[in-house]
């Protein structure tokens, strides 16, 4: 975190944005069409799945990233209850809703790809379960921290219910290993290296980069919009 | 240490002339658990298989009912203002009000539960695991909830927010505190299932306390 801290200032951070953003907004879109056409049009059917594979390339980055977003807003939340960050607490704002979102695609592509593979949209094993309460958490922070008439106070807690609530990431990572779940264990970060065909694992890897710029891509414009909005506020409460 | 002896007995005797606030939560658990024979029908063999889900989701909302009420008295009179400016820790101020709810709430549901669970046709082993994975678990939800109050004083519609933010939280120790019951009515031992409650007991004592005075502070400026 340290080497952000030049970021601390929202003036400072707006300037950075400004400059970052163009180049950021060109690189998803382009990396997003290549992404599509090597997903849907390149990639080839796997042997088991055949052409639901293909749902992997969304479900997989969502889900990850959805994981990190929660890292992220801890992260963030410690900053703002620590060091006091300005900037922290209104990336935090930002951050919330995409990470539901994302979390919310990962749920949604899970069932889809789950009716044709397991027979069934929904099942409550252990990963499913965890992942599910992490969208409950996301959601539990976006209401916490939009409760209050002093937006400071929802901002600060906010942050502590997500420095606790991150106790829910490793559980959903390892819950694959933990329990006996339907849920297929781990299949690229494991020892002894990834065990996908390298035909779908670079298209899926490249969807992974793809999410994650579209992931910062969408913090820094809706952070920019929080700066803008606080400024406002404080006009109106000038005038 | 003697500050703290007296603002738990403060707590439990300002609880406790009270009588009607643990009565309504005691009420609201036996109505809440006989509405199921109901709604599903009497079916015994049924009942007694989904006993241990329904006793423990209706003490977790029956635990909820009274947390709105934990530091929001204190926040409200000005308590807490001089809680916060007391030498001495505030975390164990925290763990002092968490322990007085417990004692007028997940303590009595432990009792209550092995009764209603006669109504649902437990035997005497699954009636012992009732008791006991309550007596165990329902600490972790005071001091859940005790969060969950902290985060939420002063804020709008504050109530709904508590619960959201509980019940997810709460979710480990329904799953093992069920899972417990339903594996002594299928003949294993609830052992394991007794020391992972436990477990999550003792990492909410030793973590928690920190995380609602950290909300008490953020409240009280």
């Amino acid at each position: 975190m340290a080497s952000l801290h030049f970021l601390a200032s929202p003036a400072r951070f707006r300037r950075f944005s400004e400059r970052v953003l163009p180049f950021l907004s060109i690189a998803t879109v382009l990396a997003v069409l290549v992404g599509l056409y090597w997903g849907l049009v390149v990639a080839p059917p796997d042997y088991q799945q055949g052409e639901t594979v293909r749902i992997m390339f969304v479900h997989v980055p969502a889900t990850t990233l959805a994981m990190a977003g929660y890292v992220l807003l801890a992260l963030l939340g410690a900053s703002l209850l620590v060091w006091r960050h300005p900037l922290a607490a209104l990336m935090a704002r930002a951050t919330a809703p995409i990470g539901a979102t994302y979390t919310a695609v990962g749920l949604v592509t899970g069932a889809l790809w789950g009716r044709p593979m397991w027979g069934t949209y929904w099942v409550w094993d252990a990963r499913l379960t965890s992942f599910l309460l992490l969208f409950f958490l996301y959601l539990g922070h976006i209401a916490l921290s939009r409760a209050y008439d002093d937006a400071d106070r929802g901002d600060r807690a906010a942050a502590i219910l997500a420095l606790v609530g991150v106790i829910n990431v490793p559980v959903i990572k390892f819950s694959v290993d933990w329990w006996n779940t339907l849920h297929q264990p781990a299949s690229i970060m494991k020892l002894g290296g990834p065990s996908i065909h390298l035909t779908i694992l670079l298209p899926l890897l490249w969807m992974m980069a793809t999410f994650s710029l579209l992931f910062v891509l969408l913090v820094l414009v809706r952070t920019d919009t929080e700066i803008d909005r606080r400024r406002l506020e404080a006009a109106e409460l000038a005038t | 240490m003697i500050a703290l002896v007296a603002l738990f007995q403060r707590d439990l005797r300002l609880m406790l002339r009270r009588p009607a606030d643990i009565v309504v939560v005691l009420a609201f658990f036996i109505v809440a658990t006989a509405l199921f024979p109901l709604g599903i029908g009497p079916e015994q063999n049924l009942l007694a298989r989904i006993a241990a889900g329904i006793l423990w989701c209706a003490a977790l909302f029956a635990a909820l009912l009274s947390l709105d009420r934990l530091f929001a008295s204190d926040y409200e009179d000005g308590a807490l203002d001089l809680l916060l400016l007391a030498p001495g820790a505030l975390e164990l101020a925290a763990l002092a009000k968490c322990t007085a709810h417990w004692i007028v709430t997940g303590l009595p549901l432990a009792v209550l539960a092995p009764l209603l669970g006669l109504a649902f046709g437990l035997d005497e082993g699954a009636l012992a695991a009732v008791a006991a994975t309550l007596l165990v678990g329902t600490p972790t939800l005071s001091l859940i909830g005790g969060l969950a109050a902290a985060l939420t004083l002063g804020a709008r519609r504050s109530g709904a927010l508590l619960a959201l933010l509980a019940l997810p939280l709460n979710v480990p120790t329904l799953i093992f505190g069920s899972s417990a019951i339903e594996a002594v009515t299928t003949g294993m031992g609830f052992a394991v299932h007794l020391a992972i409650l436990a477990a999550l007991a003792l990492i909410a004592l030793a973590t928690l306390p920190w995380a609602i005075a950290a909300a008490l502070r953020q409240a009280g400026e």
